[in-house]
């Protein structure tokens, strides 16, 4: 018998879905050896939200440069990259674009396999570069865009279980903060305001259906926004921080009841925490007070850096999509509405 | 020298790649599709069909608008990641001076526009002027009537080109009368073999800070300009 050699798998990762401008490279699909992110959030912040065609205008602006960085960091060559994993949807069309074009420009020019990744898959993905994934499990996925539950029986299988009716649990977040008039982005400015305040107001609990793994927050929304407006026409004061305490409890208690509930049914060994809402310090204490007590299911809540978009979490997608064969030829087009 | 261009800014797509006093392929469709999903395989096909490597090219040549901003932003992405990963120069051209060149031997000046809406339009004043293309005004986003009625004042003929001259021409005739000079339909196009051969003249871009000429601001930052001087 020959000798045989083992070679690294390298990936690099390229993620524009709405803010950030994001490089990274992984290895073996589960060591970061470069991880670049160049946020907009600054400015974002005088809009009080991301604007998408300001946001494609800063990723021009940046999308060489970031590539340069994470391929320095790195201390790679084209011919040691085995794959560009990009995400190719959901998010914002001209935002996407971008990051989807300069990964067909570098795939044709150094003849490099080209694979686009689903956004949503990214962030499940963020989990294997914390820890290796252990199946089945399901997956919690809380975003300004999405709120939805994912089962997964293998690696790179994913089925939708639950998801939104309306508002992501992000959106309600944001909203509700701009009624509190808090600056963008309000997700963690409630945070913060709930652990100063006590869940004393009395708001409703979206469980929809008996057996449903949905989410619906615009009815919570409504009606934080009508116990303001009816205190202040009975002339009452209404503390800020308890409303964002009783808003936070009903969102978190609704998301943690069903993931609770999802993991027992379909008898997970792991449940992943993803996406920027899952930076939420109330979502993750609770999360870990609910798994506590089930030592056979493993909970696993990244870092903050990982939860919020980065190119790895791409990349780490890529590194199985790459294993299964999956490869995407040059006509490789954004898609906003991409479906999982 | 082998030159790449790349021209995505409006409906018309072109890719052309040449080479020493020869346009070795030409690409030009003008199609109301999806340039991000065309214009990939289209190079690769152009390259491939002229037995070229994308590691023997020696310049990207890119339309920098103005025009549609996503279809600029596509052509100015592909170019400059090609650029600064081949390690090769990048120049950009403006997307009206490319479409001015069609231009050539009116012995006048050259107006190439594309359609803004609302009765405006993107254009600029152009001139050959010993065989080499010129600007007299600088491209601008302005109301077709204004211009047309600056025009008069220089009393000079003016060529109009562009496939969205139709939408203007009338308006254009009332005010400029026997001034005005209206191209074929077959030089509307811009063309990408004259946008590789400009960017020829052109000084390197810094491939890394290089972005579209949008001429306009985005909508969101033009309000909030506006309402900063406002309480001021
Ligand atoms: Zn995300």
């Amino acid at each position: 018998m020959g000798e045989f050699k083992m070679k690294d798998q390298i990936i690099l990762g390229i993620e524009t879905s709405c803010d950030e401008t994001a490089v990274a490279v992984v290895k073996n699909g589960r060591d970061i050896i470069a991880n670049v992110v160049a946020s907009q959030i600054e400015s974002h912040k005088r809009f009080g939200g991301v604007v998408p065609e300001i946001a494609s205008r800063h990723h021009v602006e940046e999308i060489t440069f970031v590539i340069e960085e994470a391929l320095r960091q790195a201390g790679i060559e084209y011919s040691n990259i085995d794959a560009i994993a990009v995400t190719e949807g959901p998010g914002l069309v001209g935002a996407l674009l971008i990051g989807v074009n300069a990964a067909k420009a570098l795939s044709f020019a150094h003849n490099i396999p080209l694979i686009g990744v689903h956004h949503i898959s990214g962030h499940i993905y963020a989990n294997r570069l914390v820890t290796e994934l252990k199946f089945p499990l399901i997956a919690l996925v809380v975003s300004g865009g999405h709120t939805e539950l994912v089962y997964m029986k293998e690696h790179a299988s994913f089925e939708v279980i639950g998801e939104t009716r309306d508002d992501a649990a992000g959106e309600a977040y944001d909203k509700v903060a701009r009624t509190l008039s808090m600056p963008y982005p309000g997700g963690p400015h409630i945070d913060r305001l709930a652990h100063e305040g006590e869940p004393v107001i009395k708001l409703p609990r979206s469980w929809l259906e008996e057996g449903s793994y949905d989410f619906s927050f615009s009815g919570l929304k409504s009606a934080v926004i009508n116990t303001l407006h009816n205190a202040e026409q009975r002339g009452e004061q209404i503390n800020p921080a308890d409303l964002a305490a009783s808003f936070q409890e009903s969102v978190i208690e609704v998301l943690v009841g069903k993931t609770l509930r999802a993991a027992r049914e379909y008898d997970v060994k792991q449940v992943l925490l993803a996406g920027g809402v899952a930076a939420n310090k109330g979502l993750r204490s609770a999360l870990t007070d609910a798994f506590a007590d089930i030592p056979a299911v493993e909970l696993i809540i990244p870092p903050l850096y990982l939860c919020t978009d980065n190119a790895a979490m791409i990349a780490a997608v890529g590194s199985v999509l790459y294993e299964k064969g999956k490869r995407s030829d040059l006509a490789l087009n954004a898609n906003p509405g991409l479906e999982m | 020298m082998k030159v790449l261009a790349i021209d995505t800014s409006n409906y018309v797509m072109g890719i052309a790649l040449i080479e020493e006093g020869k346009v070795l392929g030409e690409y030009i469709t003008n199609l109301q599709k999806n340039h991000s999903v065309r214009v990939m395989p289209c190079i690769e096909a152009l390259l491939n069909e002229c037995s070229v490597k994308p590691t023997e090219l020696d310049k990207i040549v890119v339309a920098k608008g103005p025009g549609s901003y996503t279809g600029v932003r596509i052509g100015v992405t592909i170019a400059k990641t090609l650029a600064w990963t081949l390690k090769i120069p990048l120049a950009g051209v403006s997307s009206l001076e490319t479409l001015a060149a069609n231009g050539r031997f009116f012995n006048g000046l050259i107006s190439p526009l594309f359609d803004a809406r609302r009765g405006q339009v993107y254009t600029g004043l152009y001139e050959f002027r010993d065989g080499v293309l010129r600007s007299v005004r600088e491209d601008q986003n302005i109301l077709l009537s204004d211009w047309a009625q600056s025009l008069k004042d220089l009393a000079k003929p003016v060529l109009f080109l562009g496939n969205d001259v139709p939408i203007h021409q009338d308006t254009v005739n009332d005010i400029l009368g026997d001034a005005s000079v209206f191209g074929s339909i077959s030089m509307y196009n811009p063309r990408p073999s004259e946008l590789a051969f400009l960017g020829l003249s052109k000084p390197d871009e810094d491939i890394h800070t290089f972005v579209p000429n949008y001429i306009r601001l985005a909508e969101a930052e033009s309000k909030w300009l506006e309402q900063q001087n406002n309480s001021l």
